[in-house]
């Protein structure tokens, strides 16, 4: 009906303007927005449910604190141990490489490049994150351990080594990325005071913008861990099966040979016959639950220290 | 306060006059005489708005205090005074613009053609789909000239092409654009001048056919010559519509308002026929501002 | 350069020493080399992939399946699988992702429910790809009672998963939408919800589309969730329906790496690994297109 209403009919503004269809959409939109709150509920929820199916059977304790993970093989042991070693050794390995690369790479994206060459470097390292994990694991299996063979000719064929190495390739942009907007958040003055009483840039950069972009960078250095500590398909396919409690001190030991972390452990349960009502099933979900609190601990932790260098400077 | 015997406007609603307790003396609703020319629509002015003991909060701060003003049928009433005294506050009132914003609280009436626009169940939305408003910057839809227009008529649920093309077509003509654009309705609104497009902002509005017409600063960010096409197209238009325009621009209002309202800080100074603004105001203050002593 | 003889001499030195010097020199090439040492990495690595790849990335390679021959093996069901899998999870993904975003900037006042939303989503983007799979496997299969390894359990599953990511670009997305036109909408009359339908989303609809082709890539390269839900690693016939089993283009690069030969760890795996880049590079060369293509459009 095409009319102009307001000239023709007499004034009624308390007949309301289509309230049902609005009704309707906030509701609508509202249940879409409560899915997401679901949706952690339900990964919590799944989680606790069958890691207690599993502690039912394993305690608590000799989960934690066990030193043997050795699902199918008799003798059967549930010990979570080997694993979280495994997961920190390779975010060990991988910190060493991604931390130091990636703050650099920020102090170069925000002290020295120009704009279009940041414009085309920024694309190039966010690349680094994009490539699927299996293709890295992939790149550590095929290439980068026969490569390693030159150096350490004594490496097995699955390692820790060229796992650390393409996970921490992978993680370089997670630095990189929120490094440089802790770093470019620091106001100019700061940075003129310091060449102001005749520094050189190499001071200002180290002795100024650095230590004021700390908390940033702190930041990244733990939303990259988390990443690393979530990675699967690059470790199962490059460290291999082999779960046990590294030493760190034996550096051969801890890196040239295979190792198992957590997420490849739930991938190769995932992998073999299991069935929903064995032990081994339900240990999945055990794990499960264990790197979730990881990760997300961490990521509340990056979050909260990320909040905190914003206010700083706004 | 007289209130002429006119008052039909007034519907039950509305509160009884004894209760009104008003702080200026506003003339009697009959217009004497407008600066601009004498039209002849002025002799016998009705209200279209009657608002009574506005006042607006914005969270704590107080922001509008006790406004009591008539605004009458086919005329361009302005209100006028320094920066953040309000005025725009005001003006958003009449089509519960506010609302938008968190926190605003509404006391008094807005009665609008014999209905409180703040009455118990009034719908904004039916409140806005009466009044058409521009803003300080051209504000177009990021649609083609025609579609812009046409918004306002789809919303309201317009199905018939013809009608639409025919609405169209008036409300540009109305806002002297239809020359101009007639050959390229199909392009986008952005691609005009500054100045075009505020008449294109002016013909969407028009194309409702709204009862009052609301003008935030509508030339403030134009060139003098789009300036007085706007002020042109104004004076043309208070024979059809009722016009409520605020601006920071003195001669703006005695050009082109039959009424001018003068605030500040929220308060209702002085409101009278422009000529009477102008050349004899009543209070010192206003006298103040419209002599550039402070503002 | 000697200074005119009427200026007194110096009484201080106004060129810094050589270490300061060398030191800045030292900054800047080292941060140089380790902005360029990623990139070089992986461009080698991708050197050695495409090398490989020549050869055993022909049309059969993409048109058969999977084989215990190298000569014979393809990708081909597993690249439908993933097409059919990216083509399911797609629309609940963004129905749910900007409605979820819609609430939160358009209907929400800020307040502590809408910062618990608001943190809630910023965590589950950051939940390890695994875990979903998990989620998967107690939900759907095991609570919904659902078939392991179907198109539907996975597409439901990557759907959640790229929900948080969705659902983050396009709030960004709408608020980049400036007031203006909604107070113009507004103005005029429009109901909130005709505001959003009709002005609000349109243009906001670059920025969401840009963010779902981005999480497509991202779905696309993800394979632990898939293992956890049961997703074989080789089906040697497209599926026809969502009840039927399928596989990945990454399960079935993993159930690939398993095998010893270097006809497949140096041939077959590298053509398959190039396809999926390529696809993966489509996909992100398409994401560019969009965001430059209406950049343009809103200048």
């Amino acid at each position: 009906m095409d009319t102009t209403d307001n000239a023709d009919l007499p004034l009624d503004l308390t007949r309301g303007v289509h309230l049902g269809r609005e009704r309707f959409a906030r509701s609508a939109v509202f249940v879409c927005a409560a899915v997401t709150v679901l949706t952690t509920g339900g990964i919590i929820a799944v989680l606790l449910i069958h890691a207690a199916e599993f502690f039912a059977d394993w305690s608590v304790w000799d989960f934690l604190t066990g030193t043997q993970w050795s699902p199918a093989i008799e003798p059967v042991q549930y010990g979570v141990l080997p694993l979280v070693c495994g997961t920190l050794v390779i975010t060990l390995g991988s910190a060493i490489i991604a931390l130091p690369l990636g703050v650099a790479a920020a102090v170069y994206l925000s002290e020295y490049a120009r704009p279009k060459v940041r414009a085309v470097v920024k694309p190039m390292l966010e690349i680094l994150a994009g490539v699927p994990t299996v293709v890295y694991g992939y790149f550590a299996l095929v290439y980068i351990t026969p490569w390693l063979k030159n150096v350490f000719p004594s490496i097995s064929t699955f390692n820790t080594l060229s796992a650390s190495i393409v996970v921490g390739i992978m993680i370089i942009p997670f630095v990189a990325s929120i490094s440089e907007d802790a770093i470019r958040a620091v106001p100019k003055s700061l940075r003129m005071a310091g060449y102001g009483l005749g520094a050189t840039r190499f001071s200002v950069v180290v002795r100024v913008v650095i230590p004021a972009a700390f908390s940033g960078i702190i930041a990244s250095f733990i939303l990259a861990l988390s990443r690393a500590i979530g990675e699967t398909m690059a470790v199962t396919i490059a460290a291999g099966q082999s779960p046990r409690i590294a030493n760190l001190l034996n550096l051969e030991d801890t890196f040239l040979r295979p190792i198992e972390t957590m997420t490849a452990a739930m991938v190769n349960i995932g992998m073999s016959d299991v069935t929903g009502d064995s032990l081994a099933y339900r240990s999945l979900f055990a794990i499960g639950l264990v790197l979730f609190c990881m990760t997300f601990m961490m990521n509340i932790l990056g979050s909260w220290v990320t909040s905190r260098f914003r206010e700083k400077y706004e | 306060m007289t209130i002429t015997s006119d008052t039909t406007a007034f519907a039950e609603t509305a509160i009884p006059a004894e209760n009104i307790a008003v702080k200026v003396d506003l003339p009697p609703a009959v217009s004497v005489g407008t600066f601009v020319a004498d039209s002849p629509m002025a002799v016998a002015a009705t209200p279209v708005i009657n608002i009574r003991k506005l006042n607006l909060w914005y969270g704590r701060q107080q922001a509008l205090f006790d406004i009591d003003m008539d605004i009458s049928d086919c005329s361009v009433t302005a209100i006028i005074g320094p920066s953040g005294c309000g005025k725009s506050t005001l003006l958003r009132c009449i089509n519960r613009m506010n609302d938008l914003v968190d926190g605003t609280r509404v006391q008094g009436h807005l009665v609008l053609e014999g209905q409180d626009v703040y009455g118990p169940r009034v719908d904004p939305v039916a409140v806005r789909r009466h009044i058409g408003m521009v803003f300080q910057k051209p504000n177009p839809f990021p649609k083609s000239i025609f579609d812009n227009i046409a918004f306002g008529l789809r919303i309201r649920g317009w199905r018939s092409r013809q009608n639409i093309e025919e609405t169209v077509e008036r409300a540009l003509r109305q806002a002297y654009l239809w020359d101009e654009v007639k050959d390229k309705l199909h392009e986008s609104g952005s691609s005009l001048s500054g100045g075009q497009q505020q008449r294109l902002c002016i013909a969407r509005a028009l194309a409702t056919k709204p009862k009052v017409l609301l003008m935030d600063e509508p030339c403030s960010a134009l060139d003098p010559i789009a300036t007085g096409r706007i002020e042109e197209l104004i004076t043309q238009l208070k024979n059809q519509y009722t016009i409520v325009i605020v601006t920071h621009n003195m001669q703006q209002a005695a050009r082109v308002s039959d009424r001018t309202a003068f605030l500040c800080l929220g308060k209702l100074i002085e409101y009278g026929s422009t000529r009477d603004i102008f050349t004899n105001p009543e209070m010192k203050q206003t006298e103040d501002y419209i002599t550039g002593r402070f503002g | 350069m000697t200074s005119p003889k009427d200026i007194p001499a110096p009484a201080m030195k106004l060129t810094v020493e050589r270490s300061g010097r060398a030191k800045d020199w030292l900054l800047l090439i080292v941060c140089l080399l380790s902005t360029c040492v990623g990139g070089a990495a992986l461009f080698t690595l991708l050197a050695y992939v495409v090398v490989d790849a020549a050869g055993w990335l022909d049309w059969q390679f993409l048109s058969s399946t999977t084989s215990r021959f190298p000569e014979k093996a393809g990708i081909f069901p597993a690249m439908v699988g993933s097409i059919y899998m990216a083509g399911l999870m797609i629309p609940p993904a963004m129905v749910m992702g900007i409605g979820a975003a819609v609430y939160l900037t358009e209907y929400a006042k800020p307040s502590r429910l809408t910062r618990f939303i608001d943190i809630n989503i910023a965590n589950l983007a950051g939940v390890p790809s695994v875990v979903w799979g998990l989620l998967g496997l107690g939900l759907f299969i095991q609570l919904f009672d659902m078939t392991y390894g179907t198109l539907l359990v996975g597409a439901l599953t990557m759907a959640l998963l790229i929900l948080p990511v969705i659902t983050i670009t396009s709030r960004e997305a709408i608020r980049a939408v400036p007031d203006s036109l909604r107070q113009a909408a507004y103005g005029i009359g429009a109901t909130k919800w005709q505001t959003i339908s009709r002005i609000v989303l349109p243009r906001a609809l670059p920025g969401i589309l840009t963010g779902t082709v981005l999480s497509l890539a991202r779905a696309l390269g993800e394979t632990a969730p898939l293992i956890m839900i049961g997703v074989p690693t080789a089906v040697f016939a497209t599926p026809d329906s969502p009840g039927d089993k399928f596989t990945s283009m990454t399960m079935q690069l993993f159930s690939w790496s398993d095998y010893p030969q270097p006809e497949f760890q140096r041939g077959v795996l590298a053509a398959g690994v190039v396809t999926l880049l390529v696809v993966l590079l489509s996909l992100n060369a398409l994401a560019i297109y969009l965001r430059h293509r209406f950049q343009g459009k809103h200048q």
